[in-house]
């Protein structure tokens, strides 16, 4: 009798434990949005990338619909050149789409917003987006801010 | 001059022969886990003791410590109004770092503590001696089981302890303080990587730190002095070393994972 | 009892010599605990080590038993020399001695029965029917077949010990060996003790190896006698030979007397300087 209480409560113990790691992959982590490597690869080029990381989000209208999988430099063109993975069944986006890197609240991280373009044929894997537009660098934008009130306008709402 | 440089030298020696002979144990300890196979019961039993019997205090501390980073997370996102990230902020901090180190420091007061006086005991009571000389390898009967079942509970643990801290953050958060349950819960998941964070911390982690406490505890009990000051330096000398153990290796494994990463 | 059950021409003869010790030498750190000692130990007697405390009596039995090795010198067990024998050659000899540690040793989560079917169910595949019967058989034999529930924890010192002698002769050994039997045992313990030593001793042709300090009752029930003090043996013979000695060191020991060779007083300058120093600060 008591053999079989030691075991029904290890038994317990043991399903509690795997349970909880169930919870941690199920709930908790990411799990949902593993699968997102099958999607198709796209490049984009951009002056500067700012804070913009590998893993950030891509987004269109809000929606997330891939994330950046790598960023590199060309060392002809001096531009940062970042590829992007689209999620397979969002295949129908216009290829003259822009992506622009935009920053999530005011000092969160930075992600890359597409806008959709009008063209009838659509980006595949391997293809790149044309328009883009950098992140904006917030040294830079004092920078301007400064100049502007020196030539006395008044100083320039952020663009 | 020479006296405090030549017992500093005597002092590393003692270590680094304690090292060596603490090795040699574990090695022994390994090669008679195969014994097991044939005696599981002797696994259930022990698993009971270190497992179930160090489950109340993981719950309750678990639910503490993640009611507690709900609060403290809370006070100061409040201020960049970024309380949406509450649940990446508890979520990350347990998985990562609190999850499996605080387990393993309360494994080590509770189950590695219970461990060393029990074999000191059965050292100083001549228990150990007499099953040898009844041709029974105390090694395979005795600290073997008593290993492998500290090495499966520890991750088991490891495992609620983060569960429950998360759901202890969701409760403080949401119910409490009035956080979005659904950003909670979306953020979460939007940051949290499965084998980055959950991978590495709750698992590599707690089976590191599993290795660590359970051979550490073992360890003292049998090298203890047979009297009873001996059995209470030993488990003293366990909660220390297991704990300087499981955070230095914290911060080894954790650079690690920033290396590789 | 199995052995006894035998044809006469299939059970050993008991006689000779068991245990064989020649030359034994043994260090500890730079202690000689042993040096140049020589052993015979008859098959089916009581044969008893004594000598003041702290000589390294049970190192002695630690050496039989092959847990230790030692620094040179022959130990021979039925034949066997116990410091070459492989681990599991060493494990099979074990199964056929007992021995009785100073304070029982019985295993703390087990209670009376489970502990003196230890060895039946590490070492044999017998059934539990069959193991419940020899149990309770062993514990009959030490009188505590009424106590096979309770817990170490609730036996008395001497209780403790009759459960460790009876998980001792749980596989019928050739032999068992005694560490301090009668340490710390109220008299009527002690009685019930040597009493059970003698009778299983006789009934089985069991060996009995004693180790004590204990003169009066171990003189009382051992066969010979081997008196040990700093390493070597000082004298041997029957309780009534040694009872006789013209040393005045075995004199000392085997009448109890508080004064001798081994001096009352521990090495310290003249009494009357020490008082007097102290007078004159």
């Amino acid at each position: 009798m008591r053999q079989k209480h030691l075991e029904l409560l290890v038994g317990a113990f043991v399903a509690l434990g795997l349970a909880a790691f169930l919870l941690l992959a199920l709930k908790v982590s990411d799990i949902a949005h593993i699968g997102e490597d099958q999607g198709y690869r796209v490049t984009a080029r951009f002056e500067n990338i700012g804070g913009l990381k590998i893993r950030a989000p891509v987004t269109l209208g809000g929606v997330r619909i891939g994330r950046v999988v790598g960023i590199n430099l060309d060392p002809n063109t001096f531009e940062a050149l970042v590829t992007l993975s689209i999620e397979p069944q969002y295949d129908r986006l216009p290829s003259d789409s822009s992506a622009s890197i935009l920053t999530a609240g005011l000092l969160g991280e930075q992600y890359i917003g597409l806008e959709p373009g009008g063209m009838d044929d659509f980006l595949k894997n391997g293809g790149s987006l044309k328009l883009t537009q950098s992140a904006l660098v917030l040294e830079k934008l004092i920078g301007r801010m400064f100049t502007n009130a020196a030539q006395g306008e008044a100083p320039a709402k952020t663009p | 001059m020479t006296g405090p440089l030549e017992r500093l030298g005597r002092w590393a020696l003692e270590r680094l022969t304690a090292l060596g002979r603490a090795n040699l144990f574990l090695l022994r300890l390994l090669g008679a886990l195969g014994f097991l196979l044939r005696r599981p019961g002797l696994l259930v039993k022990q698993l009971y003791a270190v497992g179930v019997l160090s489950l109340p205090i993981i719950l309750v501390s678990g639910l503490f410590v993640g009611m507690v980073l709900g609060l403290q997370g809370y006070a100061n996102l409040v201020y960049f109004g970024a309380t949406s990230s509450l649940g990446t902020v508890v979520a990350l901090s347990l998985v990562r770092e609190l999850g499996p180190v605080l387990t393993a420091l309360l494994y080590a007061g509770r189950a590695g503590s219970a461990l060393t006086a029990e074999i000191g005991l059965m050292k100083a009571t001549e228990q150990l001696a007499s099953m040898q000389m009844m041709a029974v390898d105390p090694f395979a009967r005795v600290l073997a089981p008593r290993f492998l079942a500290g090495f499966v509970a520890v991750p088991l643990l490891t495992a609620i302890f983060t569960a429950v801290g998360i759901l202890g953050g969701y409760l403080v958060a949401v119910v409490q303080l009035g956080v979005d349950g659904g950003a909670f819960w979306a953020q979460m998941q939007a940051r949290v990587l499965l084998w980055e964070d959950i991978g590495n911390g709750v698992i590599v982690k707690s089976v590191v730190f599993a290795l660590l406490a359970n051979w550490i505890a073992l360890f003292e009990g049998y090298e203890a002095h047979p009297t009873s000051e001996g059995v209470s330096l030993a488990t003293t000398q366990t909660v220390v070393v297991t704990s300087l153990a499981v955070l230095g290796g914290d911060f080894l494994l954790t650079a690690l994972m920033f290396g590789v990463w | 009892m199995p052995s006894s059950a035998l044809p006469s021409d299939v059970t050993p003869p008991c006689e000779g010599q068991l245990v064989t010790v020649r030359g034994l030498s043994f260090h500890r750190g730079e202690r000689a605990i042993f040096r140049e000692v020589d052993l015979d130990i008859p098959r089916g007697k009581v044969t008893a080590i004594m000598g003041p405390s702290g000589t390294g009596k049970t190192t002695l039995l630690r050496l039989l038993g092959g847990q230790i090795r030692p620094d040179a010198g022959l130990i021979e067990v039925d034949g066997l020399r116990v410091p070459e024998l492989g681990r599991l050659e060493l494990y099979q000899l074990r199964q056929r001695m007992g021995m009785l540690f100073q304070s029982g040793a019985l295993f703390t989560d087990l209670n009376v029965f489970d502990n003196v079917a230890f060895p039946l169910r590490e070492h044999t595949r017998l059934s539990e029917n069959l193991i419940h019967t020899l149990v309770l058989m062993k514990l009959e034999a030490v009188g505590l077949r009424g106590a096979r529930e309770l817990m170490p924890a609730e036996l008395s010192g001497g209780m403790a010990r009759r459960v460790a002698l009876a998980r001792a002769i749980a596989l019928d050994p050739m032999m068992v060996l005694y560490d301090e039997p009668f340490a710390g045992q109220d008299p009527i313990s002690m009685g019930v003790l040597t009493q059970l030593i003698r009778t299983l001793n006789d009934a089985l042709c069991l060996t009995s190896i004693i180790v004590s300090h204990d003169v009066k009752e171990t003189a009382a029930i051992a066969d010979y006698l081997y008196l040990l003090s700093d390493g070597q043996i000082v004298e041997h013979g029957t309780p009534a030979e040694l009872g006789r000695s013209p040393s005045p060191w075995v004199d000392q020991f085997m009448h109890a007397r508080p004064d001798g060779p081994m001096s009352f007083h521990y090495p310290a300058p003249a009494y009357e300087s020490e008082l007097l120093l102290r007078d004159a600060a």
